[in-house]
């Protein structure tokens, strides 16, 4: 650990690049702020009529383009001062393995597959209930100002710290009880994401043999690989991906036959049978050695991830679907939307949280890439770009679900207690919201995907998996194809999931040992063979618990989990722009220090607003305790059913998850508050101090190497590039 | 048209050999992106700072790499 040390004296700091822009440059940049201009305002003021999923594009890559050129440049010279000269931990600490200065290219893809999964690609589909708009405007703007610059300063902050995580920041910048907050908010986020995201997939496979079989020949395909690249071809990954890749799409196809064969019994599975095969999965993957499962499973989806967002975003550009959504819909205002409670403000942005604001990324940011990067520079493209592109997934995924009949996705996205058993049934609750779909219709969208039925399938990914199928056979195949296109998005949104799972379950035992570690040594040995298992099962208990509850709520799960993990994960960020804020006034940049604390501010004020509503709230569809008390009194009553519930037992389930649930809530507003307070006394004690407090930020080392900042390099880089190797080749050292 | 006109033959194999150096570097990228230049990046490293030190074999590195990953997880998120 390393003592503090005042700044170093900003003299040393590279003078930002100011220089007047060229003509054509004005010209360009003028004619990408028309395109963004015109875009918004098709998306924003035109009504009545359904517009091209286009322009909600356009408005998108057009804001983020403006965005990175001058706001992420802005941050990144003037507020942040990156310096060139200065050695990254890469440099300065190589050892080949971890520290290690890498291709900001490579990077970039391996920072954007480690923050982007499941998340950007479900919020936004439940956000639409609300209309396309809400989602929309919340996604570009609050990459900007908010996602983007979280990411950014993050990185740069633990980049200058020797790769620190954001635990340790929070501990050695803040304070032990700050830190420790932060630390407990990390476990208890990871639980119900782990949940929340294991519900989606449960949710995507229940009674579907087709997807069943897909996702369950992922195991034996990713052991497959794992051995071949143990023992046949070691450090042959390219070619074990490309195997891979091929093995998974033949079970796509594969479960195609099996849906019609005689196996078809076999792999369809109850939502309870899921959740016990996830369990195990869940608890055994995370003890296996990492060569088996989880390394052969990263290769694939990160190739799939990658493959799959550059697939969606040319057929999107190809077809030019129709937006079907309404730009508001009731839902947005009268906080009565079926697929979660509550208003626009603030739970449009506590359920999108991926592709808008994550906190979760934050401990992507802190670690793993810092340790990693070449130039300082760099944290731009890496931090700013690679969260702009999250951002773009998260568009698309909206894009998904609004080009799909309302009437199709209420059906989808209701709780199943509410659409009943039959599709007249699930027809009629749709009607009862004010959209219209036939019982026909039900049935013939469910067969042209070859499922059973798409009717109560909630929790995003068969959503956006309509959406895709849609978009993609359009392009690709036409209507013969959707089926395969339905079940291949299926497919790759499992993968991720599974791989998170599963290296979520491993993370959170290495934190629950290294905890119990403190006070009884041999628990945190991570090779004793009896704590590990003890661990991972109760990590795996932990998740499961909410998962088997959130299957068999009789609330409907995905809408009660849901908004806890989003407030969870906003949660998170406001932990990470505190510490930013904190270390942006610590080291003397009070001034600029509004870059952090208006995302900080909006983030907390809606955090807040949803904690207090879900925790006070007198609406029981809002409050979970206004639930627990509607449904006790029920029992006291002797009310055998209310609503959706319609036995006791099930009544009194609902008491007992509304209470753990408000409990949850109630829980993490105060780790924020504490958090916060604790960090505000650093700020005064800062300023009081006329400024400035040391901070641990690592002495400046002068570099010695050389890197272009941006993806591509300039010409002028191109030239440097040049007289560097001419150099190297005449004077070899 | 000022410029003396060149040989289209020597234009054309420019372009060939330009285009032959992208996909180079994209391979080169992809291997990275990959994970499978590790082994690679372990030597490069290893004959710069530890000259003249044994090396482990390629099948042992393999082996060390992958299994350093059960003492450190890496989380992916959301």
């Amino acid at each position: 650990m390393s003592t503090p040390t005042a700044d170093p004296a900003p003299a040393t700091a590279a003078p930002p690049p100011r220089r007047r822009m060229t003509p054509k440059q004005i010209a360009v940049w003028g004619a990408v702020s028309l395109i963004g201009a015109v875009s918004w305002a098709v998306i924003a003021l035109i009504r009545g009529e359904e517009i091209s999923a286009a322009w909600l594009v356009f408005a998108a890559v057009a804001s983020y383009a403006i965005a990175y050129r001058f706001y992420a440049r802005f941050i990144a010279y003037r507020v942040l001062r990156v310096d060139d000269t200065r050695a990254t931990p890469a440099e300065r600490l190589d050892n080949g393995v971890d520290y290690h200065p890498t291709d900001r290219r490579v990077l970039f893809g391996h920072h954007f597959a480690a923050i982007a999964g499941a998340g950007p690609l479900v919020g936004p589909v439940l956000a639409a209930q609300m209309g396309y708009l809400p989602g929309t405007l919340w996604i570009i703007v609050g990459v900007i100002f908010a996602g983007a610059v979280q990411d950014m300063v993050v990185l740069f902050f633990s980049m200058r710290r020797g790769g620190r995580s954001l635990g340790q920041m929070a501990r050695e910048e803040i304070g032990p009880v700050g830190g420790a907050a932060a630390l407990v908010a990390v476990l208890a986020i990871m639980i119900i994401l782990l949940a929340v995201l294991a519900l989606v997939v449960v949710n995507a496979l229940k009674g579907s043999p087709w997807g069943t079989f897909s996702i369950a020949m992922t195991i034996p395909i990713a052991l497959f690989m794992g051995f071949y690249l143990r023992y046949l071809r070691p450090g042959r990954v390219v070619e074990t991906s490309a195997i891979g890749v091929a093995l998974l799409l033949l079970a796509i196809v594969g479960g195609g036959w099996v849906a019609e064969s005689a196996l078809a019994d076999t792999f369809t599975l109850s939502g309870e049978a899921l959740v016990i095969a996830l369990v195990v999965y869940g608890f055994v993957a995370s003890v296996l050695p990492v060569w088996m499962l989880l390394a052969p499973r990263d290769y694939l989806s990160a190739f799939m991830k990658v493959g799959v967002v550059v697939l969606l975003a040319a057929a999107i550009l190809l077809a030019w679907p129709t937006v079907r959504t309404e730009a508001f819909t009731d839902f947005a205002f009268n906080g009565q939307g079926p697929v979660f409670a509550g208003s626009l403000f603030p739970f449009v942005f506590i359920i999108i949280a991926c592709g808008a604001l994550s906190g979760f990324h934050s401990l992507i940011s802190s670690g793993t890439t810092p340790k990693m990067i070449m130039k300082e520079s760099q944290i731009r493209v890496i931090g700013y770009g690679g969260m702009l592109t999250e951002s773009f997934v998260a568009i698309m995924a909206l894009v998904a679900a609004c080009i799909i009949d309302p009437g199709l996705y209420f059906a989808m996205n209701m709780p199943g207690p509410a659409l009943g058993p039959t599709l007249e049934s699930a027809s009629a609750a749709v009607t009862n919201l004010g959209f219209t779909i036939t019982p026909d219709q039900l049935a013939a969208a469910a067969r042209s995907v070859e499922e059973a039925t798409l009717v109560g399938r909630s929790g995003g990914a068969p959503t956006l998996a309509v959406g895709m199928s849609e978009i993609l056979s359009d392009i690709f195949g036409g209507d013969a194809f959707k089926a395969f296109w339905y079940h291949f998005a299926i497919m790759f949104e499992a993968l991720f999931i599974l791989t998170t799972v599963d290296a979520g379950t491993r993370v959170g035992r290495f934190m629950l040992q290294d905890t119990v570690g403190n006070v009884w040594k041999k628990a945190g040995d991570v090779s004793w063979k009896p704590g590990v298992y003890a661990a991972s099962a109760i990590v795996v208990a932990a998740w499961g618990y909410f998962l088997w509850v959130g299957v068999r709520d009789p609330l409907g799960g995905i809408n009660q989990l849901f908004p806890l993990f989003g407030i969870a994960n906003q949660l998170l960020a406001a932990i990470a722009l505190t510490v930013c804020t904190t270390l942006l006034i610590k080291s003397g940049r009070a001034k600029w220090a509004w870059v952090t604390i208006v995302p900080l501010t909006w983030d907390v004020v809606v955090t807040l607003t949803a904690s207090w509503q879900k925790v006070f709230s007198d609406d029981p569809k809002v409050g979970f305790f206004a639930q627990r008390e509607q449904f006790q009194a029920a029992l006291d009553a002797g009310k055998t059913s209310l609503g959706t519930a319609k036995t006791p037992d099930e009544m009194r389930q609902v008491v007992l998850n509304t209470t753990v649930d408000g409990v949850l809530a109630a829980f993490f507003a105060v780790l924020v508050i504490i958090v916060l307070v604790d960090a505000a006394r650093v700020w005064i004690k800062a300023l009081r101090a006329g400024g400035t407090l040391p901070t641990h930020e690592d002495p400046y080392v002068k570099s010695t190497t050389w890197a272009p900042s941006g993806l591509v390099a300039t010409a002028e880089e191109r030239q440097i590039m040049k007289e560097r190797a001419h150099e190297e080749a005449g004077a070899p050292s | 048209m000022t410029a003396p006109p060149r040989p289209l033959g020597q234009a054309a194999g420019q372009v060939r050999a330009r285009l032959a150096e992208r996909l180079r570097t994209a391979w080169l990228l992809l291997r990275e992106f990959s994970g499978e230049r590790a082994y690679e990046i372990y030597l490069e490293h290893h004959h710069r700072h530890h000259p003249g030190e044994p090396v482990m074999s390629e099948r042992e590195f393999w082996r060390h790499h992958i299994d350093s990953r059960d003492r450190n997880p890496r989380a992916t998120c959301c």
